[in-house]
């Protein structure tokens, strides 16, 4: 379907100046009001003759990268497509989308990851292929072959790596290629099918609890696995504090593990479950009406407030590497359904500012802390560069912090709707998108 | 028509649980119940529900509650329809909410729904335009089970204020305890839960709940005990070592206040959660609440509909 909002990477590069914008440029530190001038796709000091677009109370900041996403390609579920996905992408600011390889079949072969980073479309699409064949836990796939066809990374996400003697062998593999394992940490042993964080919630509302030690328990030995391998480690959306404490004590020790939480474990707590639609940071205040919501089922389900408090705060001081979506489109048939039988997930790519920006509203992040974990610091984690200085690549994104936008199927530009954000009023309406010189993305 | 019942504190179209309920509204269930059983008591007709269909969805097994819903909604002059799970559409796959808005367009106005999964009666009520009246949902709530043992308890003591009423079992696996915490705290009575650790541990954090892990601090004190089905189907592992250690008997029912009846929302394990003499004799209210059944779901009936 043709959006003249969208672009494409295979577009010509383009140019223009983005004219008195706040320019927030966690590479340097940098926090000033200035132009922005890109001529042919490059920043460059000026371009006189390029159109001038009036950016006076945007904020300009450099291109979002997400470490976990489900773009359901190759598959036939119709809840997203690369085109769709990286669409989706483009209009909430990111410009490297990190796609993860459960999809129908798997990403498990070097042609199947370089297929699919072939098909970047509005974004670029970066893969983490399986970690396993098949995704099935119990062979490991060839992740040499798979790193040169491009994958960035490996994972089983849905499942972790089941066993510790497989993934300390694939470990031992992946640290001469420099490559992280993605952890999906969940022990499902543990997990024993529970479907919402155990607490006072899940006891009042007779949902089978899932307790944290299911996350702990993986991320513990998957970090003792990795320190010993020497390899590099990325614990995907954590959930708990706990959780967040073991990664700090490793990284203190000088372990190379890396973390991200997603945006609906930092803001959005248990109490949802229960038809609370509070904040984190706010008092919970459960509404029988929207009790049960399957659009609140996820995996790792929904925290507890002091543990979305907690991770917040690891977020702010630094501890937490990034904030990445763990964008997990579904269709809605597949969550009117009883909520323990609701498939897992909600879409994030165009919600992630918007929820970040709520919380630095709320006062429990800085501004330019919140866009380094969605932007520079992603980025190194896969290998990107980005940054505002004369002479890069524009790989940047423009948004209107104050406006509002309300979340809605129709304003979605993902193929699935599936977030109890709905009817929602956001702040930050993304104005101009541009990954590599290119214009993804200008409402 | 009228009743001896004034109604200005109801404003619900569904019930979905008990938590959302004040005093005030439980104590206009309650009261509704009595004007109920009076009026069935004396054959007097009541003709409240004539405009509306109401379909019994139970898509897990019930003998008491279906049939009580079936006998409460006919006393009331409403059409009723049995969905027969194992016979309907629901048997080829067909989804929950694509069932009830089947239901909805053959002209149902009311579905009262069982269903093994906790939250589907808030799918209902909010996926349709019928009323929906929660019937037991998973382990999550079983509203009508405790607004009967409330009017059976405060039938009994007069009061509940103060009452200290104490929940035996399987507490994890209960609707029916989650339901009953709800309105005997709402009716001013101080709930405690006990059983094994297992079974009693995650009510800890419960607002006002106090929890036992033994039978002797489990009793002591008790106005009132309420033994709950064993729910081997819901996970629970083996009756096992709790027959030896929990099941309730005279003597055992000697470490309550003296007096103190024992109720069981059924159907019971033989022998497992309680003696037959201890159901079958003096301190027994398991034949009242049987019989307050069919009078607590007329009431809940004409209130959900507005017909009060």
């Amino acid at each position: 379907m043709r959006d003249a909002r969208f672009g494409l990477l295979a577009d010509p590069p383009a140019s223009f100046v983005l004219v008195g914008g706040r320019v927030i440029d966690p590479s340097d530190g940098s926090n000033e009001e200035r132009d922005i001038a890109v001529r042919d796709g490059l920043i460059v000091e000026a371009a006189d003759d390029a159109e001038r677009i009036d950016a006076s109370g945007w904020v300009i900041a450099p291109g979002f990268c997400d470490l976990h996403a489900h773009l359901r390609e190759p598959g036939t579920s119709g809840t997203e497509s690369i085109s769709s996905g990286t669409r989706a992408a483009a209009h909430g600011g990111f410009t490297t989308v990190c796609a993860m390889p459960n999809t129908d079949p798997p990403l498990d072969s070097a042609d199947a990851v370089a297929a699919v980073v072939a098909a970047s479309a509005s974004a670029r699409v970066r893969v983490i292929a399986a970690a396993t064949r098949r995704r099935t836990g119990a062979e490991l796939t060839a992740v040499e072959e798979l790193a040169k066809a491009g994958a960035i990374g490996v994972s089983d996400d849905g499942a972790a790596v089941p066993s510790a003697a497989l993934t300390a062998d694939l470990l031992g593999r992946l640290a001469p290629l420099g490559l992280p394992l993605f952890e999906h940490a969940e022990d499902a042993s543990v997990a024993a099918g529970g479907v919402m964080r155990a607490g006072p919630a899940a006891t009042r509302l007779g949902l089978a609890p899932w307790p944290p030690e299911a996350e702990v328990a993986i991320v513990e030995r998957d970090i003792a696995l990795a320190e010993a391998a020497h390899a590099r480690l990325h614990l995907t959306h954590l959930s708990t504090a706990r959780s967040l404490d073991a990664v700090r004590a490793a990284k203190a020790r000088g372990v190379a593990v890396t973390c991200d939480v997603t945006p609906h474990h930092l803001a959005l707590t248990d109490e949802w479950v229960g038809g609370s639609r509070r904040f984190a940071w706010e008092e919970p205040d459960p509404r029988s009406a929207l009790a049960y919501d399957g659009r609140c089922r996820v995996n790792p389900p929904l925290a507890s407030r002091d543990d979305a408090l907690a991770l917040l705060a690891g977020v702010a001081d630094g501890a937490v590497d990034a904030i990445a979506t763990d964008h997990a489109p579904h269709a809605t048939e597949s969550k009117l359904v009883p909520f323990a039988q609701a498939a897992p997930g909600l879409i994030g790519l165009e919600t992630a500012l918007g929820v970040g920006l709520l919380a630095v509203e709320a006062g429990r992040l800085g501004l330019s802390t919140l866009l380094a974990a969605l932007s520079t610091r992603p980025a190194e984690i896969v290998g990107e560069k980005r940054g505002l200085r004369t002479g890069e690549r524009a790989d940047l994104i423009a948004f209107d912090p104050t406006a509002r936008w309300r979340v809605e199927a129709t304003t979605l530009a993902s193929a699935s709707a599936n977030t109890p954000l709905v009817g929602m009023e956001l702040p930050g309406v993304v104005r101009i998108t541009v990954a590599d010189g290119r214009v993804t993305y200008r409402s | 028509m009228t009743t001896a019942v004034r109604l200005r504190t109801w404003s619900q179209r569904h019930l979905l649980d008990v938590d959302g309920l004040s005093r005030e509204e439980l104590e206009t269930i309650l009261a509704l119940a009595v004007d109920m059983r009076n009026a069935r008591a004396g054959r007097e007709h009541r003709s409240l529900l004539e405009a509306e269909t109401v379909a019994l969805a139970f898509f897990e097994a019930s003998t008491r509650t279906r049939i009580s819903f079936e006998l409460a909604a006919k006393a009331l002059g409403a059409t009723t329809v049995d969905l027969g799970v194992d016979r309907s559409s629901v048997s080829k796959g067909e989804s929950l909410v694509d069932t009830l808005r089947t239901l909805e367009r053959t002209g149902v106005t009311t579905v009262v729904i069982r269903h093994s999964e906790s939250g589907a009666p808030h799918l209902a009520a909010r996926e349709t335009g019928l009323h929906v009246i929660n019937a037991g949902d998973g382990v999550h709530a079983h509203p009508t089970q405790a607004l009967l043992d409330a009017l059976t308890l405060r039938e009994f003591f007069g009061s509940l204020d103060g009452r200290r009423i104490v929940i035996v079992g399987d507490v994890a696996h209960s609707r029916v305890a989650r339901s009953n915490i709800h309105s005997l705290q709402a009716l001013g009575a101080r709930a405690r839960v006990a059983g094994p650790a297992p079974w009693v541990a995650e009510f800890a954090d419960w607002p006002g709940v106090e929890v036992a892990t033994s039978l002797e601090d489990g009793l002591r004190d008790a106005d009132a005990v309420m033994a709950l089905r064993v729910q081997l189907e819901r996970g629970a592992e083996s009756f096992g070592d709790f027959v030896a250690a929990w099941r309730l008997d005279e003597d055992r029912m000697a470490l309550a206040v003296q007096g103190a009846p024992i109720l069981h929302p059924g159907p019971t394990n033989e022998g497992v959660e309680l003696t037959a003499d201890l159901a079958n004799g003096p301190r027994s209210l398991i034949g009242r609440q049987v019989e307050n059944g069919v009078p607590i779901r007329m009431a809940v009936l004409a209130l959900v509909c507005g017909a009060v």
